[in-house]
């Protein structure tokens, strides 16, 4: 980033800067990665004017780097996250985010009769389809697509 | 099979499918031995079905074991709010296996992850009912001496019928080829057309019933429900239309088999039941020997 353009979101000395999230999912990602439940420093900016995405938001999250199976989780919010990876204001890696095989929670069965609805049972996906993200309940064996999607 | 739970027919490899109808096979010539002496299985119905558990707890009485269990859910402590979770651990501790009926879709999937014996899925709403699609297998194999390269007439409900789904996905195994008949309304999902056009699998759709029944090895018929249709008008114009009567049946080869879940309300009149084509009855006697099969290699006694 050039040193003359001000930046919407102060920088952080240390930590991830999430940035390329599609600006109504910010608060889903936000629930994703658990980031109201840490005690981190966290910055973030909404409706920033994107290029790529029209409108995007980025979070800053000092002293904070992230696992790639827990980063991976917002894949089905963000696919085209990018992460930059800041130590001493300097970026030292960048990541992006792959959507996983499978995993647990996040999204609810789209099926109501299914027993992770009924029960306490945590969701169980496997994604069939990466491109446009379709998940497989691992309990009842419906599909959920992207337009039923509902988050935790 | 030893110890593993069955929830899925699509849990089963083409090998396993095999040693299952081979058992049952074997129990059909000789169906009293007594192998399950000394067992307990739990028959847990929370939704009535008089043909699955009579033919599973007759199954377990033919081989000698013992069977608890309760065939509605009102007269349990389910009944005081008690979660799946609790009653399966509970019931675990009194018997060997666990063979369960539920309404709800996935159930057997997570019972059989929480309980220390091994489930059997006896249905779970309209998810799966893997045993009703190995005695199906078995009474294919039966009629027709295989299972490969048969041409399979799919009729009725083709939308929301489990078993025809569940078969479908069995006989993919075996090269089959399919016809599906069935309404506007209720035909075949697109991802099992989608699925057998990946595994390179024939299939082709028909409205009418009367059209190319000669060339059907099995015509597998299902009933079509009134509460399936948004609109009552179109049940009305279809209810008769899926009907098989036995005049029907003239040009068909002399091999060919009728074969119904049961039970049958309508969709196959009673002027079929004398002809020798009709199976259904003998297919309900094969869940006997199909269940023996499934429970005694679960309990590792074969």
């Amino acid at each position: 980033m050039s040193k003359n353009k001000q930046l919407s979101v102060s920088a952080i000395q240390n930590g991830t800067v999430i940035d390329h999230i599609p600006a109504q999912n910010l608060f889903k990602v936000i629930n994703i990665l658990n980031l109201d439940k840490i005690n981190n420093q966290i910055t973030f900016g909404s409706n920033l004017e994107s290029h790529k995405l029209g409108h995007k938001a980025i979070i800053k999250i000092a002293d904070k780097f992230f696992r790639d199976d827990e980063i991976n989780r917002i894949a089905l919010v963000a696919p085209h996250a990018k992460l930059n990876i800041i130590k001493d204001y300097e970026v030292v890696e960048k990541k992006t985010v792959n959507v996983p095989d499978d995993f647990t929670g996040i999204v609810k069965c789209v099926n109501p009769k299914c027993v992770t609805n009924h029960e306490k049972v945590t969701q169980k996906f496997y994604v069939v389809d990466k491109a446009s993200v379709s998940l497989k309940c691992h309990y009842c064996e419906k599909i959920t697509d992207e337009e039923h999607m509902e988050f935790l | 099979m030893k110890n593993k739970s069955l929830v899925s027919i699509n849990d089963l490899t083409k090998d396993e499918i095999l040693k299952v109808l081979d058992l049952a096979e074997e129990f059909a010539e000789n169906p009293n031995q007594h192998i399950l002496d000394g067992k307990v299985v739990a028959t847990l119905f929370y939704e009535p079905s008089t043909r699955t558990r009579l033919s599973f707890e007759s199954a377990v009485n033919r081989l000698g074991g013992r069977v608890i269990g309760f065939s509605e859910a009102s007269s349990t402590s389910v009944s005081k709010g008690e979660s799946l979770k609790d009653t399966i651990l509970t019931v675990a501790n009194y018997s060997d296996l666990i063979v369960m009926r539920h309404p709800i879709e996935g159930s057997a999937r997570y019972a059989s992850e929480v309980s220390g014996v091994p489930i059997i899925n006896a249905g779970d709403g309209a998810n799966q009912h893997p045993t009703q699609t190995l005695l199906d297998l078995f009474s294919i194999r039966k009629t027709q001496g295989k299972l490969d390269d048969l041409n399979i007439f799919l009729v009725g409900d083709l939308k929301y019928g489990r078993t025809v789904h569940s078969l479908l996905m069995a006989m993919s195994h075996f090269n089959a080829s399919f016809t599906f008949v069935a309404p506007k309304e209720l035909q075949m999902p697109n991802e099992y057309k989608m699925f057998l056009k990946e595994k390179g699998l024939k299939f082709t759709e028909q409205t009418d019933l009367n059209e190319n029944l000669d060339k059907a090895d099995i015509i597998y018929m299902t009933r079509v429900q009134r509460e399936r249709f948004s609109d009552p008008m179109e049940y009305e114009k279809v209810k008769n239309v899926y009907v098989l009567r036995n005049h029907m049946l003239e040009k068909t080869k002399p091999s060919m088999r009728v074969l119904h879940p049961l039970p049958r309300v309508n969709e196959i009149h009673t002027d079929v039941d004398p002809n020798p084509q009709a199976y259904y009855f003998t297919q309900a006697l094969n869940g006997v020997y199909t269940r023996m099969a499934i429970m005694a290699l679960i309990l590792g006694l074969k």
